[in-house]
């Protein structure tokens, strides 16, 4: 996992002082960009990564060697269209490609961290990511979006900053973590520690993996990424590579090999106390309580542009908790648009080929921007 | 453009917030967003027409307006439309109260099942009318209350809904309704626009 790739990285000399109290100096944040920043310095775009995602959201990811996470929506003539606009997509601070994250050396005692690293949070990770306007000079971001995590990151990002960006697009996302993601999110942290490999967080200095705790919370978190149907059509009760079942323990069902491959894929790219840390940072975001229960508070004054889209069949962050965000933009004035695209592909619908996504996305983005130069 | 939507046009001032209620494809938005210095925003019913308005870059939310504009505050917009949907809800009654709720005023047409042609559909042929401005089946028809333009009139007048403007439309010809032409303009008359307010 730590095979040197090509990664850009900047660092922020300015400190941060996180939620919990700590602060941090002189830390590494990772990040990529697509197209080019034209002269006005307006058609910026930046995008935030969901829980297992990372800077290379486009293109060919230099670590996997596979497409990046969102290529589907950013590219050449794509409906985030990098010949037009200058794409920014950063590692999140705790997560474990290039930024500081709990796999970094502590200065302090010279061993990673482990769990010794500072909880965050996703204020935390918006306030780490501002730093990229300063640095490419950018007075205002064209729009910031992302779905998932992501999306929370963009709520946030328009609560804190609420003039840095003209249009905003959260994405099949909650602006309060619910119970049953808290309970999802658990499953997966147990798992890795219940993993003898884990050792208390501090398997890097001995040598350890807990591959297999962190391959099984990325099998749970899986299925909550995909929807009933589109599983039963793409799978039900089909066999693997075989013509009978074998009265065994075995993967005699495709799904369960399909769900073993997407376990041990993503060892390959993810640290185990990366995931503990930025689950935890989904877990604590609850923008409305931060608002003492008024979520129209956390966007007074803004005068963004908001795009909010939910999918049918995504059942973790359902339409009912977008709509929340809707509706406390509406009561405030402010400018809001909505839309529920069809799709049976679950949660993950925002990251795959759904032309009518796509397609909104696109038109939206493209009719908003050349209103702007007006 | 349809002389319907001009006169919706004329009716809004300037530098106002105006929402547009089953905004369908959005074609009346844009024509008002070009012509007038208005701040404007919609709400409908349809996936696929949704789509299409938020492609044009509107402000526009998927929704139900049966449910969805308890979201929006007491007087949170200057002018409010309904083009030709208030047929079409299961609670006309709520839904225009809802209207004049969240609008200082609200702009209200209605096709007219008064309208001569539509009468003698019935009359002659003794099945629902089928014209322009209602095209569908009896079983397949989005409209579950039609209404005249007398009985829209009589509704506001029973419901102390002051009527600011009452306009008859026929064959791109507007011309004005009142108490005494009411029962001509209701058979002459293809759609009525309203101007209302509480």
């Amino acid at each position: 996992m730590n095979e040197k790739v090509n990664i850009k990285s900047l660092i922020i000399d300015k400190p941060l002082k996180l939620d919990c109290g700590q602060t941090i100096n002189n830390f590494p944040l990772a990040y990529e960009t697509y197209g080019s920043l034209n002269k006005k310095k307006d058609n910026a775009i930046l995008i935030f990564h969901a829980l297992t995602g990372d800077q290379f959201v486009s293109g060919k990811n230099p670590l996997t060697k596979k497409d990046g996470w969102w290529s589907y929506a950013v590219g050449s003539g794509k409906a985030i269209d990098t010949d037009k606009y200058f794409v920014i997509c950063a590692n999140v601070i705790g997560g474990c490609l290039g930024s500081l994250g709990p796999s970094n050396t502590n200065p302090v005692t010279n061993k990673i961290y482990g769990t010794a690293f500072p909880i965050i949070t996703i204020n935390d990770m918006v306030n780490a990511q501002y730093n990229l306007l300063d640095f490419f000079k950018i007075k205002k971001l064209f729009a910031v979006m992302g779905g998932s995590m992501g999306g929370m990151q963009v709520l946030q990002f328009v609560s804190n900053f609420p003039d840095k960006a003209k249009v905003a697009i959260p994405i099949a996302c909650t602006a309060s973590h619910s119970a049953q993601n808290i309970a999802f999110n658990e499953l997966g942290r147990q798992s890795i520690m219940a993993d003898a490999n884990w050792a208390s967080g501090d398997y890097s200095n001995q040598n350890k993996n807990p591959n297999k705790g962190l391959s099984v919370a990325r099998m749970a978190a899986h299925i909550t990424y995909l929807s009933k149907n589109g599983l039963q059509e793409k799978f039900g009760r089909k066999l693997q590579e075989r013509d009978d079942l074998k009265f065994s323990f075995d993967a005699d069902f495709q799904i369960e090999s399909y769900l073993r491959h997407q376990g041990s894929a993503f060892v390959d790219r993810f640290d185990a106390n990366s995931y503990l840390y930025i689950t935890r940072a989904m877990d604590y975001f609850d923008l409305t309580k931060e608002h003492n229960g008024n979520l129209s508070r956390a966007f007074a004054n803004t005068k963004t542009k908001f795009l909010v889209i939910s999918f049918t069949s995504d059942w973790l962050y359902p339409t009912s908790e977008n709509k929340e965000i809707v509706i406390a933009l509406n009561a405030i004035g402010a400018d809001v648009a909505f839309v529920e695209i069809e799709s049976d592909k679950g949660h993950d619908s925002f990251l795959l080929d759904v032309p009518e996504f796509l397609n909104t996305l696109k038109d939206y983005l493209n009719n908003s921007y050349s209103k702007n130069l007006i | 453009m349809k002389p319907e939507f001009k006169i919706i046009s004329d009716f809004i001032e300037k530098n106002t917030r105006v929402l547009d209620v089953g905004c369908g494809d959005g074609t009346l938005m844009e024509f008002l967003q070009n012509n007038k210095e208005i701040d404007i925003r919609g709400i409908e019913i349809s996936k696929d027409n949704s789509q299409k308005c938020v492609g044009k870059g509107l402000t526009v939310i998927e929704g139900d307006a049966e449910k969805d504009l308890t979201q929006f505050p007491d007087g949170s917009f200057d002018f409010v439309i309904l083009s030709q949907t208030l047929q079409a809800f299961l609670n006309p009654e709520t839904v225009i109260q809802e209207l004049l709720r969240i609008g200082k005023k609200a702009i209200v047409t209605v096709p007219n099942f008064g309208f001569w042609k539509v009468r003698l559909h019935l009359l002659l042929k003794g099945t629902m009318p089928i014209t322009k401005n209602l095209p569908d089946e009896w079983y397949n028809t989005p409209n579950l209350h039609m209404c005249t333009i007398k009985d829209f009139y009589n509704f506001c007048h029973d419901r102390k809904i002051k009527l600011d403007k009452s306009l008859a439309l026929h064959n791109e010809k507007i011309s004005s309704i009142n108490e005494l032409n009411l029962n001509i303009k209701n058979l002459s008359a293809e759609l009525g626009i309203f101007l209302i307010e509480r």
